[in-house]
């Protein structure tokens, strides 16, 4: 019997996390449960990014998302719930327009993967992303970088204006 | 592995459950966790295409870095307005935020 | 630095498997290892933990448990087993679930602040060569893998559905993320001025010029602002408030028991020694020993104190140390407010970072053209 590659393995297994996690987030009727799906979601797709040879970006993936967003989303549905009841759930509608909409939009999304002459040249892996990575956000990319930065100090002030109580 | 069907497949997929979710539900916060899924999506996307494309540099990288940047940006106001919207009208069901209809 | 991982590869080469199959071997050595580390760094450090208190009340701490009818008499390792019997009474007691806590999230929360410690201990390196995984991102990628706890610990307090555990939750989760900022920012000028992520890197540029720690007045206050974070981001007193004994019970602990907190128990520690080894390894010199300290033309031959085998006892003695600086902590200061705390993060800490960070550059830039 031929032993599988264990990097195929590895990469099936993963997908079948995210993809049965993400499941969970869009269908679970309790939301905390949902959010703790979506650490599953954020965390095999960080492991993808390895695949993809971006080892910064897998870090960044869970420094942002999981250390970050997704504190911020689990305090979101705390805050927005009666805390008496343990039972945080989320009403749905629309399933059946839903499901065919977006599922008919799968289809067209494969048919599109699956008849497009993809020009695959392989990259080789990088020895360290970080200093491109780097050098391009100081050079190539650096209007965008400045203005992403404003907008980040934005948000943040505008988040705290926002939430914070009004004074008198 | 080193074809680039499989990771787009996993994209679209999620894409897809992402835009389910911003249509199904009602809850604010449960749709801001299906617009996260479509930019983690985009983010797979981009990767991809920077490995297995023609270049030579990052560039795909530094895309992803400017999305997650700004998924931050709009987690952090978008909770905020969630929040504010609960202090006003008592739920977040995206529903019942009609005052402003004629 | 070579990784420990395809070490072992290589070393189990000889039995001819496919690499597939010795891949999968060679991972459970390493993990294997990394929980022997996480067991008996917490069954001491307990130990150690009592005696220090003790040490500083000026009483004699647990006397009674012996190990092997061996009880130590009224010296001070005496009552040597008392973890060893902590660590059953621990095992064999009921676990208790409420009736109305999310069960299955109550049993989840553990087990995430469990894997968050794991995984991080995969690329913090023991002395050169000596790491699980040889990250290029090394030290992002400890920062990263940090904050995965916070989530545990969040779902802990809610899933208990008591209000205890949720305010010391919500408290917990305020407290890491916000120091998790100065932490990032203090190791970001080490990465400046090393220019590299790379662990191995950071200690190779030490011991090519001088520890961190003196290598110029940014980096000391950065040593002492991380070490401070760290002693927060742990949960630590005088940062405890998420857990403070006389306000909330036990935090977000408060209705586990038995294996679930011994669970949460070994990550504790196990954080403990993580961000000691870290600060070691950045600032202190790693596995260099206090000979390399400033590196001002000391012969190559005198440097026999350097090496893999004795590089680890270097970096555990400095880690060591400064855990016992974190238990010293808990008998020294009283408890902050959350107010203190948070003022203490986002006014003092992030702005000495900040200006840390703009001076930091400005020296290596000075300093730069000057010396060379």
């Amino acid at each position: 019997m031929p032993i599988p590659d264990l990097g195929i393995l590895l990469f099936l297994g993963l997908c079948g996390l995210i993809v049965g996690s993400a499941f969970m987030v869009v269908t679970s009727p309790n939301l905390v449960h949902s959010a703790v799906s979506l650490l599953f979601t954020f965390f095999g797709i960080a492991a993808i990014y390895i695949y993809l040879y971006a080892d910064f970006i897998a870090a960044t993936q869970v420094v942002v998302y999981v250390g970050g967003i997704l504190v911020l989303i689990i305090f979101g549905v705390m805050l927005t719930n009666k805390i008496e009841n343990a039972t945080i759930t989320s009403k749905t509608h629309n399933q059946i327009p839903g499901a065919l909409f977006s599922g008919i939009l799968l289809l067209l999304q494969f048919y599109a993967i699956f008849n497009t002459k993809w020009l695959v040249n392989d990259n080789p892996e990088k020895s360290s992303t970080v200093m491109d990575i780097g050098e391009l956000l100081l050079g190539k990319y650096l209007l965008p970088f400045e203005v992403v930065s404003i907008l980040l100090l934005s948000a943040l002030i505008g988040a705290a204006m926002l939430s914070r109580k009004k004074v008198d | 592995m080193d074809y680039i069907q499989p990771y787009l497949m996993l994209s679209s997929i999620l894409f897809s459950m992402g835009i389910y979710a911003v249509i199904t539900r009602k809850n604010a916060v449960a749709i801001l966790m299906g617009i996260e899924l479509i930019l983690n999506a985009c983010n797979i996307n981009f990767v991809t295409f920077n490995r297995f494309g023609n270049f030579a540099t990052l560039d795909g990288h530094v895309f992803t870095m400017f999305v997650i940047v700004l998924a931050a940006a709009e987690a952090a106001v978008a909770l905020a307005i969630i929040i504010n919207l609960f202090k006003n009208i008592g739920t977040v069901d995206v529903d019942q935020a009609k005052e402003m209809k004629g | 630095m070579t990784s420990a991982l395809d070490y072992l590869i290589e070393l189990l080469a000889f039995t001819g498997l496919d690499h597939s199959i010795l891949v999968v071997l060679a991972i459970h050595i390493p993990a294997l290892a990394i929980f022997l580390v996480m067991v008996v760094n917490a069954t001491i450090a307990v130990y150690v933990e009592r005696k220090v208190a003790a040490f500083m009340q000026d009483r004699l701490g647990p006397m009674e448990v012996g190990l092997f009818g061996f009880k130590g008499g009224r010296r001070f390792w005496g009552g040597i087993g008392q973890t060893i019997a902590d660590a059953i009474k621990l095992l064999t007691k009921e676990d208790i679930v409420p009736d109305n806590a999310d069960k299955k999230l109550m049993l989840l929360a553990p087990f995430i602040i469990f894997i968050g410690a794991f995984l991080t201990f995969i690329a913090v390196p023991f002395s050169e060569n000596l790491v699980v995984s040889d990250f290029n991102v090394g030290i992002f990628y400890i920062i990263a893998m940090s904050s995965v706890g916070v989530i545990g610990i969040i779902l802990a307090g809610w899933s208990s559905n008591n209000k205890w555990s949720l305010y010391g939750a919500m408290r917990a989760a305020a407290q890491i993320v916000s120091y998790e900022i100065p932490i990032g920012l203090t190791l970001l000028l080490v990465v400046i001025v090393a220019g590299s992520l790379n662990l191995g890197d950071i200690v190779q540029w030490q011991a090519d010029n001088r520890w961190f720690i003196i290598h110029s007045p940014f980096t000391f206050v950065a040593f002492f602002i991380y070490f401070i974070s760290v002693v927060a981001e742990t949960n630590r007193t005088p940062f405890d408030i998420p857990e403070a004994e006389s306000e909330l019970v036990a935090g977000w602990m408060t209705e586990y028991s038995g294996f679930k907190w011994a669970i949460f128990f070994l990550s504790e520690y196990a954080n403990m020694l993580i961000v000691s080894i870290v600060a070691s390894v950045v600032f202190l010199g790693g596995w260099l020993s206090p000979l390399a300290i400033l590196n001002i033309g000391i012969p190559e031959s005198w440097m026999i104190l350097d090496g893999p085998i004795l590089g680890f006892f270097w970096v555990m003695l400095k880690a060591l140390f400064l855990v016992f600086v974190m238990m010293w902590f808990r008998w020294t200061f009283p408890r902050l407010r959350v107010d203190q705390l948070m003022y203490l993060c986002w006014k003092v800490f992030i702005p000495f970072c900040l200006a840390n960070l703009f001076f930091v550059s400005i020296w290596e830039l000075i300093s730069g053209t000057i010396f060379r």
